[in-house]
C-alpha cells in the first residue's frame, strides 16, 4: 500500500543537498556578528594599545597628540555615572513598584502609561537630545552643564531601568505577599520589608546595564555639552565632555595620531563597559534567589 | 447587639487606621509622580520638537520642505528641501536591512530550531554583546578599518559613504532582529511542528514551511523595529557616511542623514533663533514622527502574536 | 449489524464485557492472516540515562488494529514513538534494542529518519492542524514530498478517506481552525494519509474529544483496516475492548532505592483473550478496574 520503496537509507540527494546548504547559511548568520566583533576588536587593540599609559588617564586633551590625554572625559563619565545612579535608578525603580504595586490594570491612564513607557525605549537617542536642547540648555537656562547631561541621560534611560525593574518584582512570588498581608502589614510594609529586598538583585542587574548603556551614549551629550575643547577637570555645574565624545572629537581631527588615541580612548571604555556587564552578571548569579 | 458592639470597639482604632491610610496614599503619590516623570519626558519631547518646527513652518512652506531637493540651510542663498536628508536616511537604512534582515533570521532559526539547548544558552547572550558595544565604536570601526577595507576590495568607495556605514550598522542590529524573531519562534507551539516531522518533513522544511509562517508576525515586528533603530541612529553615520546632504542612491558616496545633520549643526554655533536653528527641530519633529509609526506598527505585531500563543 | 456497530450499542462496561462481541471478535482475529509488518525485539527507552521501558518484544500486524493500554506512565507512548524515530527529537532520549519494518532495522546507524517517517503515519492527542487552509494542511506532506500526480486529487481522495470530504468540500480554502475538534482530527488524519502511510500510529487520538466526535473516529479506525495497519495508544480500556484486534497490556516497574519508575510489557494477545481469560494476574487486575 505504501507508495514508497524500502529504501530507508538515502534521502534524494537533492533534499540533502538543499539541507546543509541551509544550515550552512544559517550558520553564517549566526556568525557573521562575531566575525566582525572579532576584527572590530582586534583593530581597535592593535591601534589603540601603544597609546593606552598614564599619559591617556590623567592628562587633559591637547593639540599634540603625544601629551594628549582623555582626563576631563573620563571624569565626566564618572560624574555622569554618580548622576545617573542618583536620579535614574530611585525615579526608575519608583515608577516600577508603582506599575506593579499600585496600579489598576484596568485604568486607562496606566494603560496608557505603560504603553508611554514601551515608546519612550524605541525614541531615538538624539531626540532626547533635542529636548536637551530645547528644555535644558535654552529653556531653563542651565546651560551646557554635566547636570544637564546626566539628566537627558536619566530620560533616556529610565525605559530601561523601569522594564528591568518591574521583571524583578514581577518575579517575587504573590505567595510573599499575601502571607505578609495576612499578617497585618500594610501594603508599604510588604512592599518594603519583603518584595523589594527580594527584587534587589533584579534590579541592581538591571540598574548596573542601563548605566553600561547610558555611559555609551554620544549623540544627545553632543547636543548637550558640545563644547569643542573640554581641557579643564569638568564639574557638575561647568562645562563637561565624556568619553564617547572625546573619542568623536579626535576621530573628527585629520591627523593620524589622534584616530589612534581615539582608538586608545575606545579600549578604556571597552573595558569600563566590560567590568560592569561582568559586575552586573556576577551580582544575578550570585544574588538570584530561585523559587 | 453584635454590630454595635463591633462599632463600639472600632472607634479607639479609627484614629490610628486614618493615620496609617495616610501615610499609606503619601507614600502611593511619591511613586505616581515617578511614574509622571516618563509622561512628562514625552509631553517634552513633544511641545520641544513641536514649537519650534510650528515657527518654523511660519517661515518655510511644508511644500518647500518636502519638495524642494537641495539642503543648504546655512548658506546664504538657503534652500529647505528635506528630500536629500530622507534619502541619505533611505540609502544608509536600505544596506542595514540587507544584512539584518536574512541573517537576523538566519540566526534566529538556527538558534530556535537547529541549536542543542547548550550552545543556545551561550550563544543568545553572546549576540547581545553585539548590541552593547556603543555606536561611536562602530562609527570608529567603518570610518577606519570598514572602508579602507572595501577599497581594497576595489569598491571604490569615497572616504565618507553610505555602504560602510550601512552594513556595520546591519551586523550592529542582527542581534534586534534575532532575539525578537527568536521569542516569536519559541512561542509556536511544539506540536505543530510534530505533526511535520510525523509526515516526513525535514528539519529545512519544518523551520521554513512551518515555524516561520506560524511566527510571522514577531519576524516582521523585528523588521519594523531594526528599520526604526537604524533610521534614529546617529554615531555611525555621522562619523562614516559623511555630511554631504545631496539626493544620490550610489552607496559609495557621501550623504548625510537626518540625524547627522541635527548632530552636527548642534554641534556648531548657529545662533539660536535663527530658522537655520530651528531647522534641527523640523528635522527632529520628520525623524520622530517616522519612528513614531514604526514602533506603533511594531508594538501592535508583537501584541498580535502574543496573543495567538499565550 | 457489524461489529462495530454492535460495539457502540451496547458499549462495554467496567468490570463486565459483552460477551457476543468479543466471541465474535475472537473468531475472526484467531483466523485471519497475520502478516508481520513491525517486529519488536528487546526495546529498552532511557531519558538521560533512567529507563522509561524496557525488554519490549512483540510482533504488529498488517491489516489489525493493534492497541497499546495500561496506566499513566507506562511508556505506551513513548513506545510508539518509536516506530517512527519521533524519540529522535528529544535529545536526552536513547533507543536500545531492535525495531524491524518490513525486516529492515529502523535504527540502523545509515537509517535516515526523515525517510521513516514519510512511510509511517502519526495522528497525536490534540489535534495539531496547521494553521493554514484546509486544503494546504492536506496538501503540505505531498509538497514537501514532490508526490507526483494531480494535488487536487490526492487531498480529495485522503479528506474522502478521513470522512470529512462531504463535510469540507465546499470550503476547503477556509482555515483548518474554523473547524470543531473531531473535524480537526479527522483533518490530521486525511493530511496523514494523503502521505500514503501503510501504517497509522495513533496517540490516544480521541482523548481530547467528544463521545460523538470519539465514535466518529473509532467508525474510520475500522474503515482504514482495510488497507492499513493501525496501532492506537489509549487509556480508555473500552475503546481498546471496542475496535482493537490485538491488545498490549503494559504496566510500571518501580524501583524503590532509585525512584524509578519502568515501563514493561506483561502481555500481549488478542483483545477477547486480554479481555476474557487474560494469562498475567496484573492484566486482569487492570481489565476488571481493580487498579488503574
Amino acid at each position: 500500500m505504501s507508495a514508497h520503496t524500502l529504501d530507508l537509507k538515502n534521502r534524494a540527494t537533492g533534499d540533502k543537498i538543499r539541507g546543509r546548504l541551509f544550515y550552512a547559511l544559517l550558520l553564517v548568520s549566526v556568525t557573521v556578528g562575531f566575525v566582525l566583533l572579532g576584527t572590530l576588536l582586534v583593530d581597535v587593540f592593535r591601534k589603540g594599545l601603544p597609546f593606552v599609559d598614564g599619559i591617556l588617564l590623567t592628562e587633559p586633551p591637547s593639540a599634540v597628540p603625544e601629551r594628549a590625554g582623555a582626563r576631563p572625559a573620563i571624569l565626566g563619565t564618572i560624574y555622569i555615572m554618580g548622576l545617573l545612579l542618583v536620579m535614574a535608578v530611585p525615579i526608575g525603580v519608583g515608577t516600577a513598584i508603582y506599575l506593579e504595586e499600585y496600579a489598576n490594570r484596568e485604568k486607562w491612564y496606566n494603560r496608557l502609561l505603560e504603553l508611554n513607557i514601551q515608546n519612550l525605549a524605541a525614541v531615538p537617542s538624539i531626540v532626547y537630545g533635542i529636548l536637551g536642547l530645547a528644555f535644558l540648555v535654552r529653556g531653563l537656562g542651565l546651560g551646557r552643564v554635566t547636570l544637564a547631561g546626566a539628566m537627558i541621560l536619566t530620560l533616556l534611560v529610565l525605559p530601561i531601568v523601569i522594564v528591568a525593574s518591574r521583571e524583578a518584582i514581577r518575579a517575587v512570588p504573590d505567595s510573599i505577599r499575601q502571607g505578609a498581608y495576612a499578617l497585618g502589614a500594610t501594603q508599604w510594609q510588604t512592599i518594603s520589608r519583603q518584595v523589594l529586598p527580594a527584587a534587589i538583585p533584579g534590579i541592581a542587574t538591571g540598574s548596573i546595564l542601563a548605566l553600561a548603556r547610558a555611559i555609551g551614549e554620544t549623540a544627545p551629550l553632543i547636543l548637550v555639552g558640545a563644547l569643542t575643547y573640554v581641557a579643564f577637570d569638568p564639574t557638575i555645574l561647568g562645562p563637561f565632555t565624556a568619553l564617547p565624545i572625546q573619542i568623536y572629537q579626535w576621530i573628527a581631527r585629520p591627523q593620524e595620531d589622534f584616530r589612534l588615541l581615539a582608538a586608545a580612548a575606545i579600549i578604556v571604555l571597552l573595558v569600563i563597559l566590560l567590568t560592569m556587564n561582568a559586575f552586573a552578571i556576577w551580582l544575578r548569579n550570585r544574588y538570584q534567589r530561585r523559587w | 447587639m453584635a454590630t454595635s458592639d463591633l462599632t463600639a470597639g472600632a472607634q479607639p482604632l479609627g484614629l490610628r487606621a486614618e493615620r496609617r491610610r495616610f501615610g499609606e496614599d503619601a507614600i502611593k503619590g511619591i511613586f505616581a509622580l515617578c511614574a509622571l516623570v516618563s509622561v512628562l519626558t514625552t509631553v517634552g519631547i513633544v511641545a520641544a520638537l513641536l514649537l519650534p518646527s510650528i515657527e518654523f513652518f511660519q517661515e518655510v512652506s511644508l511644500v518647500e520642505f518636502f519638495t524642494e531637493t537641495r539642503w543648504a540651510p546655512l548658506f546664504s542663498n538657503a534652500s529647505f528641501g528635506v528630500l536629500p536628508l530622507l534619502v541619505g536616511t533611505f540609502s544608509v537604512t536600505i544596506w542595514a536591512c540587507l544584512v539584518c534582515m536574512p541573517f537576523g533570521l538566519g540566526a534566529a532559526i538556527y538558534l530556535s530550531e537547529y541549536a542543542r539547548p547548550r550552545a543556545r544558552r551561550i550563544l543568545k547572550p553572546a549576540l547581545e554583546v553585539l548590541a552593547g558595544i556603543p555606536t561611536v565604536v562602530y562609527g570608529f570601526f567603518a570610518l577606519t578599518f570598514f572602508t579602507p577595507f572595501l577599497q581594497d576590495l576595489g569598491l571604490d568607495v569615497g572616504v565618507f559613504n553610505a555602504l560602510s556605514a550601512g552594513i556595520v550598522m546591519g551586523v550592529m542590529l542582527v542581534p534586534t532582529v534575532a532575539s525578537i524573531s527568536e521569542d516569536a519562534m519559541s512561542a509556536v507551539p511544539q506540536d505543530l511542528r510534530d505533526g511535520a516531522y510525523g509526515l516526513g518533513a525535514s528539519r529545512l522544511q519544518v523551520s521554513t514551511r512551518i515555524v516561520v509562517p506560524a511566527a510571522i508576525s514577531g519576524i516582521v515586528a523585528s523588521y519594523v523595529l531594526a528599520i526604526s533603530r537604524a533610521v534614529g541612529e546617529t554615531m555611525i553615520v555621522l562619523i562614516a557616511a559623511g555630511q554631504l546632504a545631496r539626493i544620490t542612491f550610489d552607496p559609495r558616496e557621501a550623504i548625510e542623514t537626518m540625524t547627522a545633520f541635527i548632530a552636527a549643526t548642534g554641534i556648531g554655533d548657529v545662533p539660536t533663533g535663527s530658522t537655520a536653528y530651528k531647522t534641527i527641530f523640523a528635522v527632529g519633529l520628520t525623524l520622530f514622527c517616522i519612528t513614531l509609526v514604526m514602533n506603533v506598527i511594531s508594538i501592535r505585531l508583537v501584541r498580535k502574536y502574543r496573543e495567538i500563543y499565550e | 449489524m457489524s461489529e462495530m456497530e454492535r460495539a457502540h450499542i451496547a458499549p462495554v462496561r467496567i468490570g463486565s464485557v459483552d460477551e457476543r462481541i468479543l466471541t465474535e471478535r475472537q473468531e475472526r482475529v484467531v483466523n485471519q492472516r497475520r502478516d508481520v509488518l513491525f517486529t519488536v525485539e528487546d526495546l529498552t527507552v532511557s531519558y538521560a540515562g533512567v529507563p522509561a521501558l524496557k525488554n519490549v518484544s512483540l510482533d504488529i500486524y498488517k491489516n489489525f488494529i493493534t492497541a497499546f493500554i495500561g496506566p499513566s506512565g507506562c511508556g505506551k507512548s513513548t513506545f510508539i514513538r518509536c516506530f517512527n524515530r519521533m524519540n529522535d527529537l528529544i535529545p536526552t532520549a536513547a533507543v536500545q534494542g531492535t525495531v524491524r519494518y518490513h525486516g529492515a532495522d529502523l535504527y540502523a546507524k545509515d537509517v535516515d529518519p526523515v525517510e521513516v517517517r514519510k512511510r509511517i503515519g502519526m495522528v497525536f492527542q490534540k489535534p495539531n492542524p496547521f494553521p493554514k487552509s484546509i486544503y494546504d494542511n492536506v496538501a503540505f506532506g505531498p509538497r514537501i514530498l514532490h508526490m507526483r500526480g494531480s494535488l487536487d486529487e490526492r487531498v480529495e481522495r485522503a479528506l474522502r478517506h478521513a470522512a470529512l470530504w462531504d463535510e469540507v468540500k465546499n470550503r476547503l480554502k477556509a482555515s483548518a481552525l474554523s473547524l470543531s475538534g473531531g473535524q480537526q482530527q479527522r483533518l490530521c488524519i486525511a493530511r496523514c494519509l494523503a502521505v500514503e502511510p501503510d501504517v497509522i500510529l495513533m496517540d490516544e487520538p480521541a482523548s481530547a474529544l467528544d463521545p460523538i466526535s470519539t465514535t466518529a473516529i473509532e467508525d474510520l479506525m475500522h474503515d482504514l483496516k482495510q488497507e492499513y495497519a493501525i496501532v492506537i495508544v489509549t487509556h480508555n480500556m473500552q475503546q481498546a475492548a471496542r475496535v482493537a484486534d490485538m491488545t498490549a497490556f503494559f504496566s510500571v516497574e518501580v524501583d524503590q532505592e532509585r525512584d524509578h519508575r519502568t515501563g514493561i510489557l506483561v502481555e500481549y494477545d488478542t483483545t477477547p483473550t486480554i479481555f476474557t481469560q487474560p494469562a498475567d494476574k496484573r492484566t486482569e487486575g487492570y481489565v476488571t478496574g481493580r487498579f488503574g
